[in-house]
């Protein structure tokens, strides 16, 4: 029988949570390096005993592990994230120019056909490269250097590449958000990048619709519709239906715009999940109300999903990286929080359970399908 | 040879003890030291030290003889008892939240 793994990224270590395609009963196992930072666990598509883990200190900086075993057996593989070009400045939270440095890998994207390709999203804001299973890694420049690098500024976290996401229909084709600079997008493998912001609109900052600048939270997509890309910004839910090349809103009657992921149903691209969270200084869901809105047509009629999921004095978040969906036949929905509790839903957010409830704050949240 | 106290998140990293001995050519510097350990145990790479500017990353110290050595340039030769194998070089995670 088909199970799920899920591997959960959280503020002193990871955690992975298993369960056969009923997603009834979980095995927790855990703390994987625990005390650390772990931003992103991932596996690869195309051989799930291959996973990819950011573990990362203010203390010992970053440190790359990989798995062979599915998570068994852990070797710690390369951490040389080092800048191909000389660094230049971007922008600090003051305005003054800050040279590019780099702190830590938030996100890790497998390649969909060859387990030893992995690209990693970095802090301060660069696209990293490794053909061999993460012992070497080269900087796919030409995104730190798009022209509009120097203006670029961090968002609250820091200038990191949290997103990026591969045209499953064109390896070719790329595209990467930034806070708070925006989606970037690639039609030659990542060497030459342009922004992709049209038609977003960002309070807080002097021009609004400016090419660059705007605080995207997170993209995503169905592999079976590549250009239509679905974006939680920092206020706003997008949509755009031209590979990024326009953006209108879809946030319609959600009871707040403002929240960090989004993730799209493994079968049906047009059912889309968000978190609503109050506001960009209550980082809490509205009324101490922990529930998740999903779309069944693309965005603009959202309905709420709060059957097993709390209903009172909940004032957790969730984080950007903290969603995700398995691709088994009723598609499981999942996601981690900041108070800890991860919950999973095994029929596409109808029912919800929280598989834990008292881990710590949680950074990431990934499933695998496994055969 | 001299003798190195490492933290226990660094002895989990690299599979080793608390204390271990390192080979020093030369003149025993604190970047001497910081050289070898790198180089036998390439795992601690970048983990007490930025890979690129070689500056002592901000939440490492290194103590030796009841002293702080943190800010002392690179070319610092440790002390005697240090470079006698008396006395351990201390690398230590700075206390500093959690």
């Amino acid at each position: 029988m088909t199970g799920v793994r899920v591997l959960v990224g959280t503020q002193k270590g990871a955690f992975t949570l298993t369960s056969d395609g009923r997603r009834a009963e979980w095995e927790v196992e855990g703390p994987l390096f625990g005390g650390w930072q772990v931003y992103h666990v991932a596996g690869s598509p195309a051989d799930p005993n291959r996973i990819y883990l950011s573990q990362t200190s203010e203390w010992f900086g970053q440190v790359l592990q990989r798995s062979d075993d599915g998570g068994k057996s852990w070797t710690p593989v390369g951490n040389d994230f080092r800048y191909a070009t000389e660094t230049g400045t971007h922008q600090w939270y003051d305005g003054t120019p800050r040279p590019w440095e780099f702190a830590r890998v938030w996100h890790l994207e497998p390649s969909s056909d060859d387990p030893d390709t992995v690209l990693a999203g970095v802090e301060d804001a660069a696209l990293f490269k490794s053909s061999d299973g993460g012992e070497s890694w080269g900087e796919l420049a030409g995104l730190r250097t798009q022209p509009s690098g120097p203006a670029w500024q961090p968002g609250a976290g820091g200038m990191c590449v949290h997103t990026v996401l591969v045209d499953p229909s064109d390896p070719s084709r790329l595209h990467v958000a930034i806070s708070a600079a925006g989606v970037f997008r690639s039609d030659d493998t990542g060497a030459t990048w342009r922004p992709a912001n049209r038609g977003l609109h960002s309070i807080g900052i002097p021009d609004d619709d400016a090419e660059v600048g705007h605080c995207v939270h997170r993209i995503a997509r169905h592999p079976s519709r590549p250009d239509t890309l679905f974006m939680q910004k920092h206020w706003d839910v997008m949509r755009s239906d031209d590979s990024g090349d326009s953006w209108r809103e879809i946030s319609g009657d959600l009871p707040s715009d403002f929240g960090f992921p989004i993730a799209v149903h493994a079968h049906e691209p047009d059912t889309v999940y968000v978190v609503p969270i109050t506001s960009d200084s209550e980082h809490y869901p509205p009324e101490g109300k922990l529930r998740v809105y999903r779309s069944r047509c693309g965005g603009d009629e959202w309905e709420p999903l709060t059957i097993g999921l709390p209903q009172a004095n909940s004032y957790v978040n969730v984080l950007r990286d903290a969603m995700a969906v398995d691709s088994l036949d009723s598609c499981g929905i999942y996601f981690g929080t900041t108070g800890g509790q991860v919950y999973a839903s095994p029929d596409a957010g109808d029912t919800w359970t929280a598989i834990v409830r008292d881990l710590p704050r949680v950074l990431s949240v990934e499933v695998q399908t496994l055969p | 040879m001299i003798r190195v106290v490492i933290p226990q998140h660094l002895q989990t990293l690299a599979a080793l003890g608390r204390e271990i001995e390192l080979d020093v050519r030369g003149p025993v510097t604190l970047e001497r030291t910081c050289d070898a350990l790198e180089e036998r145990y390439p795992v601690l790479r970048g983990t007490f030290r930025d890979r690129v500017s070689g500056k002592r990353r901000p939440f490492i110290r290194f103590y030796a003889c009841e002293k702080d050595l943190s800010h002392e340039p690179p070319d610092t030769v440790l002390p005697d008892p240090v470079t006698a194998g008396r006395e351990p070089l201390f690398v230590v995670g700075a206390m500093a939240g959690g």
